[in-house]
């Protein structure tokens, strides 16, 4: 029987992975990539207390985080691909045109 | 009991975006005018039985909805700001090329996820409140397919709304492995044990919690992203979005905050003193330097926020209805700022600096009069809705004890003052150099500015009536 703090420790891993992605990665697309990582992070988190408390709840919670990940990598590649069409670069650090 | 009757005024909202899509298919030269009133006309409905749905005190799905007068009168100014939008979008996007009828199933379905931001009573359904009005609102902040800017800004918004949601996200599966359960209702229930308020995880995920709502709500430090998307989006679209998003995150973050997590006031009050005074004073100092017009309304925004933050601090009976109060005044005089600068603004980014309304009163008198009453009231000159806003919060916060939180609100108030006269002695002190507009003020945007002009002195001179409302409508937050 492996324990729960061991799932945790798993999601928080992981979670952080993402963030540590976000925050250093140039790439557009690894950038989404990584917020993926964080959501699916948070979902270990949700399944395994969920399992530890015998409540659906968290199931379902992760089930709808599924959902609304794929929306957001739909939007989001949307959104990626026509900045390609006008920019013809996915790299952060080029895109700057808004700043003060 | 899922009482599905209950949501009449979304499902009318959902049910008039998915009718704008389909009439779009249309082959009908003037059908964009048709898809507005069609939009115009859901949302105007929706509102109807929304105030119909006053003192209801009902819920549905199981807990998950309230239909209380707090989401009543939240569900109210959403319908009012999506009308406005959509009112002040018609010549715009036309003008601005993009009049495709997406844009205004976009600003309804956006409008749906507003509406269950202030009524959703469990963390699962502002969760999905929340991402149905983001993913609405970064595809309309991108919705200038060609102009780079607005793609730029669709993408950031994109990139650190994603992050930030992911954060909240994370704090909900916190306070859920606590709790065990989602339902705000059960999260105060256990709050209300002694032991509960020391919970290591529990503070985590409140912190989390805060970090996301503070994003959407735009406070300092989460305030990155503000300038920039209100910069680059379509001007329709920030307006909408400075408001609207605005509002509805508050309404969430006070639900959560005010009703399920008051145990926790110790805790979360002096971060959330600290988050306003420095947004107060970043937003209307770095405002001081912005030559671009949207942005410096968007460093408006984000000290207005901090305004409300103050109210929110206060926590008494009258800070709490200031905030609903306050939303209402904001949003009616920010719609009509935007309204004009949306008017004035030609194709090609051209109009949008602040030396640009050089002498515009001389051209456009009634223009120029209208932009000057909504930048005093976001100043908060009396006899305007701003003034009497600002007065309750700051009294709230004197009140409450918290005097030096309400002297650094009252000199940041001091310091806007200085960038909002500047437009008026732009437009009243120079000699007009160009034509400002191609033809007549458009007759739709004309409405929009007369119904938030009306509004805002309406609220400075007789604010009793509505504050009344504010004050019944939070009160029974949870009862």
């Amino acid at each position: 029987m492996i324990p729960i703090s061991h799932y945790l420790t798993l999601g928080a891993i992981i979670f952080i992975i993402g963030s540590i992605g976000v925050l250093t990665r140039k790439n557009a697309i690894i950038i989404l990539m990584s917020i993926e990582l964080m959501l699916n992070g948070v979902n270990i988190t949700l399944v395994a207390f969920s399992y530890h408390l015998a409540d659906l709840t968290g199931q379902i919670f992760a089930i709808f985080v599924v959902a609304v990940a794929a929306g957001e990598a739909a939007v989001g590649l949307a959104i990626i691909i026509a900045l390609f069409r006008c920019r013809a670069t996915v790299n952060v650090d080029e895109i700057q045109l808004l700043k003060w | 009991m899922i009482n599905l009757s209950l949501l009449t005024p979304e499902i009318i909202v959902l049910i008039t975006a998915l009718i704008v899509l389909i009439l779009d298919l249309l082959p009908w030269r003037g059908r964009k005018v048709l898809l507005a009133t069609v939009g115009v006309l859901g949302t105007v409905g929706a509102l109807l039985i929304t105030m119909g749905q006053w003192d209801l005190r009902e819920e549905a799905f199981y807990g998950m909805v309230a239909i209380d007068n707090f989401s009543v009168y939240f569900k109210a100014l959403f319908l009012i700001i999506c009308t406005l939008t959509i009112l002040l979008s018609i010549n715009y996007i036309t003008r601005g090329g993009i009049d495709l009828g997406e844009y205004y199933s976009l600003v309804l379905l956006a409008t749906f996820g507003y509406m269950f931001m202030a009524s959703g009573t469990d963390l699962i359904t502002i969760f999905l409140a929340l991402e149905i009005l983001s993913l609405a609102v970064y595809i309309l902040a991108g919705f200038m397919r060609h102009s780079p800017k607005s793609n730029e800004s669709a993408f950031k918004y994109f990139l650190l709304g994603a992050f930030s949601s992911a954060f909240l996200l994370y704090g909900i599966a916190n306070i859920y492995g606590v709790v065990g359960n989602t339902n705000l209702k059960d999260i105060a229930q256990y709050l209300s044990q002694e032991a509960a308020l020391k919970n290591p995880l529990f503070l985590a995920g409140m912190g989390l919690l805060l970090v996301g709502f503070g994003f959407k709500v735009a406070i300092v430090p989460f305030h990155m992203w503000t300038p920039d998307v209100y910069e680059g989006s379509p001007t329709t679209v920030t307006a909408f979005m400075a408001v609207g998003t605005k509002a509805a995150s508050f309404a969430a973050f006070l639900r959560v905050f005010f009703y399920t997590l008051e145990p926790l006031k110790g805790q979360w009050v002096p971060v959330l003193w600290l988050l306003a005074a420095v947004t107060i004073i970043f937003g209307n100092t770095v405002a001081i330097y912005q030559k671009n017009i949207k942005r410096m309304l968007a460093y408006s925004a984000i000290a207005h926020a901090g305004y409300i933050l103050v109210a929110m601090v206060a926590g008494n009976d009258l800070g709490s209805s200031s905030i609903l109060y306050y939303l209402l005044v904001y949003s009616l005089m920010n719609l009509g700022a935007f309204g004009v600068v949306i008017i004035v603004e030609k194709k090609e980014e051209e109009n949008l600096t602040i030396s640009d309304y050089r002498g515009l009163a001389y051209k456009h008198p009634m223009l120029s009069a209208a932009m000057s009453l909504f930048l005093l009231s976001l100043a908060g000159i009396p006899p305007t809705g701003g003034f009497v806003g600002k007065f309750y919060i700051f009294s709230a916060a004197v009140s409450g004890g918290y005097v030096g939180l309400a002297i650094i609100g009252v000199l940041g108030s001091a310091i806007a003052l200085y960038y909002y006269l500047r437009i008026i002695v732009y437009m009243y002190m120079y000699d007009p150099e160009k034509e400002f507009l191609d033809g007549p003020v458009p007759f739709f945007s004309a409405a929009a500015l007369v119904i938030t002009a009306i509004g805002t002195i309406l609220l400075g001179i007789t604010p009793a009536r509505i504050l009344e409302l504010a004050h019944y409508s939070i009160s029974y937050l949870g009862h």
